[in-house]
This record gives structure tokens, sequence and C-alpha cells, in this order.
């Protein structure tokens, strides 16, 4: 019953920062700052709900199955947004800043 | 030799939990296939075989524990960020030390950099990682911060120390 | 609560939606996409677990590998591309 009550918790938690992320990856600025939001949602997010649902498994194969996607989703995400960073920034993105948004000077690719 | 078996031992490791039953004829044809992989990355010469290692893997789970303390808490604080009606971010790309003797430490210091939200690894060279921040907090948290010692702890002691300073600054 | 956390999920992907659509460089939409691979391995997990059925969980484990997979295969589309661009102007 109390293993209940925390895995309840454990995927509220994680649906409330998925949905954080989704609403972060559409109003930051750009594409570095969307990443971050992103991020929430493959680390926190996931986290929380498979926390959330391995109480509820019932059976050593399904709990190890989830641990399984955790750790792939965890080794996997992060390389991921690294590439895509290291991607855009070699195309020649510029980053979104404070002060280039008060100047609002649009210089291309370098 | 030994990286080959590693490879076998994961591949059918990974066969054996997914299936999750112990018939014969299934953990045969599981060896099966995680031999013949094996024996076709051999040939292909696909065999990573760098010598990278943590030389203090005990180190592992006390550094997991942190850094899930520490995503937790950088994920509540880019929330709020998210969360707030007027957008207060302000964001820098910046060159950070990295004092990681051995590949396998600098893509795990990367990586961890990438996990914890608020800052995201760009660029990682020997010595220095580029890193994006969401806020300018986020950066000084990340340059003050211990995470970049806290990983070099779990690499192995250098043979030959090229500096008497060893990991700290 | 199960199809509490199902309704988030969906909801979070339409705003993953939302900015694939809207872009604006090649790069966002590649994030979006990658962004709604990961929800949507949660989703099948969750609604394996809704339906009573863990066999979903094997499909949400291939979802994920497939999903690193495809980000970094189109990311290496792109950049081909881009450079063919390059070498062309």
């Amino acid at each position: 019953m109390i293993l209940e009550i925390i895995s309840w918790i454990s995927i509220a938690i994680g649906a409330f920062f998925v949905l954080v992320g989704g609403i972060g990856i559409l109003r930051m600025p750009d594409l570095f700052t969307r990443m971050h939001p992103a991020g929430i949602t493959d680390s926190v997010g996931a986290g929380f709900i498979l926390l959330g649902l391995l109480p509820q498994s019932g059976d050593w194969l399904v709990s190890v199955k989830l641990a399984l996607i955790f750790v792939f989703l965890l080794f996997t995400s992060p390389v991921a947004t690294h590439a895509l960073a290291h991607a855009a920034l070699l195309d020649g993105l510029k980053p979104w800043t404070k002060a280039r948004d008060k100047t609002r000077d649009k210089d291309g690719a370098p | 030799m030994l990286h080959a078996v590693g490879l076998f031992a994961v591949l059918f490791g990974t066969w054996v939990i997914l299936s999750g039953h112990f018939t014969p004829f299934l953990l045969i044809s599981g060896a099966v296939c995680a031999a013949l992989t094996v024996a076709i990355t051999l040939r292909m010469d696909l065999l990573d075989r760098r010598r990278d290692f943590l030389g203090r893997v005990w180190r592992l789970p006390f550094y997991w524990l942190w850094l899930a303390g520490q995503i937790i808490l950088w994920a509540l604080i880019v929330s709020r960020k998210v969360l707030a009606p007027r957008l207060d971010i302000d964001p820098v790309l910046e060159r950070v030390p990295s004092s990681q003797r051995s590949d396998l430490g600098r893509v795990m210091y990367a990586n961890s950099i990438t996990l914890t939200p608020g800052t995201l690894s760009t660029d990682v060279r020997e010595g220095e990682i580029e890193v994006h921040a969401l806020t300018q907090a986020a950066m000084e948290d990340l340059k003050s911060d211990d995470m970049d010692r806290r990983v070099s702890a779990t690499e192995a002691a250098p043979h030959k120390p090229a500096e008497p300073t060893e990991g700290e600054r | 609560m199960f199809l509490a956390a199902a309704a988030a999920l969906i909801a979070a992907m339409v705003l993953a939606l939302a900015r694939a659509f809207a872009g604006p460089t090649v790069y966002d939409r590649i994030l979006a996409v990658n962004q709604i691979g990961t929800q949507t391995v949660l989703l099948i997990a969750v609604m394996g677990f809704i339906s009573g059925r863990p066999d979903f969980l094997d499909i949400s484990l291939l979802y994920a590998l497939i999903n690193f997979v495809a980000t970094i295969a189109v990311l290496r589309y792109v950049k081909r591309d881009r450079a063919r661009a390059d070498k062309q102007s």
C-alpha cells in the first residue's frame, strides 16, 4: 500500500517533468536553450516514470527491463544531445544570448 | 582476446536477460548468435581495443548518487525558469577545464554535464570542454563545483604523475 | 494514475510536435523528433502497464535503441548534405 502510494507519487512527478520539458521545448528562444528542457524529459522525467512503474511490475524480468530502458536512455540521450549541439555549432548556428536579443542584429553564418 | 570474451559475455548476458527463458534451445541459439556477432566484429576489425578503464570503480555508485541529487536539484531550478511567466535566462557558451586523463573519464564528465539540466557540453577536447549553460549561475556552479574533481576521482591514479598536485586545483 | 501519465506524455508530444513543425532550423526539428521518440518510449511502457501486458517493454526497449540510432543517422545525413552544398556553392 505504501509502496503503491510512492509509485504513484513518482509517476506524477515524472509526468510533471515531462510536461515541463514539452513546454520548455516550445517556449525557449533558440536550439541550445531548447536542449536544456529536452534534457529534463530525458533524465528526470523518464527516471521518475520508470521508477514509479518499478513497484507495479511484480516480476523480476519486467523490473530488469525497466531498469535496462532507463540505463539505455541515460547513456544514449546525452550522446545524442551532444552530437546535435556539436553539429549545430559546426554548421555555424550562433547561440541566442540576452545581449543579441536586445540589439536584434541578424548576422548569418560566418 | 580479453576484449572479445568481454563482448561475448555482454551480448550473451543481454540475450539471457531479454529472453527470460532458460530452455536449452534458446540458451544455445543465444550463445551461437553472440559468438557469430563476435566473429563478424573481429573480421571487420571493429573491436575497440583501447585499454581505458576506471581504476576506482567502487567510487562510481557514490558518484552516481551525488549526480542524481545534482540532476534533480537543477531540474527543479530549470523547471522554475521554464514555467516562469517572464523568461529569465542568460545563456553563455564557454570553455571549462577538465582534469581527466583518460578518454573514458572525459566522456563521463561530458555526459554528466549534459545530463544535468542547465548545462550542455558541445565540444570535448583534451583538457577542456566547451559548455553551453542556460544561465550564468549554472556556468558558475559548474566551474566552482567539484563535478570535475569527482569524475577524476573515479579514475586510476596516474602511473607517472605529471604534476605533483594530483587532481586538486 | 497510468492514464494521467499517458495523458501528460501525449500532451508533451503535441508540444514537441508543434516545435517540429515550427522549426526554424533542421536541428530544432531533429531535437523535437528525438524528444518525441523519448516520450514514445515512456508512453509504450506506460501503455503496457495500462493494458496489463508487460511484453510492451520489449518494444519500448527496442524503440529506445532505434531512436538513438535514428537521431545519429539523420544527423550524419544532414551534415553530409550540408558539406556537399558548401562544396557546390
